[in-house]
């Protein structure tokens, strides 16, 4: 399968970060379209793409779209910049090199579902990013692409960065919403959605930046050619990451349902110093790691939902033989410990005393029973929180136990790492 | 003594008041301001921002609290934050870390005594593909090397005199 250029354009393109540049590349032409298209019609077009969300979950963004109730006043789009789940490094790139295509995505999805103003929320690190991207929107707006009477054509959106400060649970979409209140990020329960009661309390699309960075190709190719680059149910393009132990790590862009042994194995180089691998985290620190002998496998959300695990963000871990899998489970159980938001019990407790125990595990003062509760545990959290990032805790720490139980019992036995490794 | 925002940051929030049909969601871009100005938020500069937004000083307090970039603390001119996730962990991170405590002679965590470098563990930076990565300040630095981390804290040395 060899990798295409449609998302990552500014491997061939120069200048699509300036407006200029972008308008030579065809920017806009989609947005032309949209202003004179039935705003169902876009819609349609996103439904016939079957686009599913780019920020991890999978939902097909053109269902989304729909669940807007018809209604006068104001109703948002929110783009969720947040990238915040660990392994993940696709929309950094995104928002740097072609700034001007979420931009026009936007306009779309706001022509599309009838909204009236935007926020694109970035996370606080990206902090040098975020200020180029304002001055896009500075570009656009001048240009008559954003803000009143977008190109002459009565339509009027207008979009705006806002920054977010160091908490990954303000990646879950209701936890962002009250960071962009300006209330701490704690999620809020569902229902109601975001569809009917978002931003401000008012009806709110949320998407991903890679899913609103696909919209104008969407408009241009149409949805049916979009849905054919990938799979029935699943389509389009879409960026994957390798990082970790890997010979070439990075972004690659391929169609949905990229083999993932094939990325690892060809375009990735396979493992560094000819190493045998070991595991492979398919898509961001939550999604539970496979094995070698499972990587053979379609890139799609429903077939690693098959293999036992999740596409998540499409951005693969790649880790060899030799490395410490405790010192691996413990970095992730750390990480979710420190970022619950601290409001149900069973994530906030469930998660730090996971985190203690691996950490107890590492230095070798655990016992064997200890394994067991430790699963159960993560099965407690499980289903018991207003928020999915206990899940996100649990199962990567159930599959590190079940898959490398050997690994934490020789930890357990040998009264610390055997390998010293990592 | 009674603290005020600069004309151009009373401006700024002028703005900001624009952008959202809410003032209270002004309170972020509002805070990292604030600390912009004073270099860290006080109780004073927090209640500042209350009054100028209109909020209860409890509510600011609770927000800037929920946030790790915003800092109780004053930091060091130049902090640096290692990535300690599993990318970079893969990558070695931890002697990046090393490197930095043995050269800085500080441990994870702690500030200079000439106030010059704070040095941090954090969490992914989103930067996995050009692992190990760490920020100083709001800048990257990608593909680190211990090497490379000597001599990037030998010119900020130079730079930070
Ligand atoms: C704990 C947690 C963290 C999340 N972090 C992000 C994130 O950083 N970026 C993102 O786009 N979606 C993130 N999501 C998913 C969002 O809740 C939401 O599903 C997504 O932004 C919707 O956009 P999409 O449908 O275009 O993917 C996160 C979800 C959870 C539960
Ligand atoms: S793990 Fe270090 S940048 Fe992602």
């Amino acid at each position: 399968m060899a990798q295409t250029n449609l998302l990552a354009r500014w491997r061939e393109k120069k200048d699509l970060a300036k407006l200029d540049g972008y308008k030579l590349a065809g920017g806009f032409r989609a947005l032309r379209k949209a202003l004179i298209m039935k705003p169902a019609d876009i819609i349609s077009e996103m439904k016939k793409a079957t686009i599913r969300g780019r920020g991890g979950a999978g939902f097909p963004a053109g269902m989304k779209w729909s669940f807007v109730p018809p209604g006068e006043g104001p109703r948002y789009l929110v783009i969720n910049a947040d990238e915040g789940e660990p392994g993940t490094f696709k929309d950094r790139a995104l928002l740097s090199e072609d700034p001007f295509r979420i931009i026009e995505g936007a306009v779309i999805a706001a022509r599309a579902v009838g909204l009236t103003a935007g926020y694109l929320y970035v996370r606080g690190e990206f902090f040098e990013i975020a200020q180029r991207f304002e001055k896009a929107i500075a570009d656009a707006r001048k240009g008559g692409y954003l803000g009143k009477n977008i190109l002459g054509s009565g339509f009027s959106f207008d979009l705006f960065v806002h920054l977010g400060a160091g908490a990954y649970i303000c990646g879950e979409e209701t936890a962002l919403l009250e960071s962009l209140e300006g209330k701490p990020g704690r999620p809020r329960l569902k229902p109601p959605f975001p569809a009917v009661k978002g931003a401000f309390a008012r009806p709110t699309v949320i998407n991903n930046v890679e899913t609103i960075a696909a919209v104008p190709m969407i408009l241009e190719m149409g949805g049916d050619a979009f849905h054919a680059l990938g799979v029935q149910g699943d389509g389009g393009v879409r960026l994957f990451g390798l990082s970790g132990h890997v010979n070439r790590p990075g972004l690659y862009e391929f169609p949905v349902g990229k083999n993932l042994r094939e990325l690892i194995f060809e375009d990735g180089g396979g493992i560094v110093g000819g190493k045998a691998l070991k595991g492979v985290i398919p898509g961001g620190s939550s999604t539970p790691i496979l094995l070698p002998g499972e990587i053979d496998v379609a890139m799609t959300c429903d077939s690693m939902r098959n293999a036992g695990t999740m596409l998540g963000t499409g951005c693969a871990t790649v880790i060899a033989e030799g490395t410490c899998i405790v010192q691996v489970a413990l970095r992730v159980a750390r990480f979710y410990a420190h970022e619950s938001c601290g409001q149900c019990t069973p994530c906030r407790e469930g998660c730090a005393w996971m985190a203690a125990t691996i950490e107890r595990i590492e230095k070798g003062t655990a016992e064997l029973r200890e394994l067991d509760l430790l699963l159960e545990m993560a099965r407690n959290i499980k289903g018991r929180t207003i928020c999915p990032l206990g899940e996100a805790a649990a199962m990567p720490i159930e599959a590190f136990v079940t898959k490398f139980r050997d690994e934490f019992e020789a930890h357990i036995r040998a009264g610390g790492c055997p390998s010293h490794v990592g | 003594m009674q603290l005020a925002f600069s004309a151009d940051n009373e401006a700024r929030i002028g703005r900001l008041l624009a952008e959202y049909p809410d003032p209270k969601a002004c309170l972020l871009p509002a805070l990292y301001i604030a600390q912009e100005q004073f270099g860290y938020l006080t109780h004073e500069v927090m209640e500042l921002v209350a009054e100028r937004i209109g909020l209860p000083p409890g509510e600011v307090l609770s927000t800037a609290t929920f946030y790790s970039m915003f800092k109780k603390r004053p930091t060091g001119k130049y902090h640096i934050q290692v990535c300690g996730n599993v990318s970079c962990f893969l990558k070695g991170s931890d002697r990046l870390m090393a490197a930095l405590e043995k050269m800085l002679g500080i441990r994870d965590g702690e500030t200079t005594e000439d106030g010059l470098f704070t040095l941090s563990t954090v969490q992914c930076l989103a930067a996995c593909g050009t692992a190990p990565a760490l920020q100083v300040n709001d800048t990257y630095h990608e593909e680190m090397t211990p090497e490379k981390v000597v001599a990037l804290v030998n010119r900020l040395r130079e730079e930070g005199r």
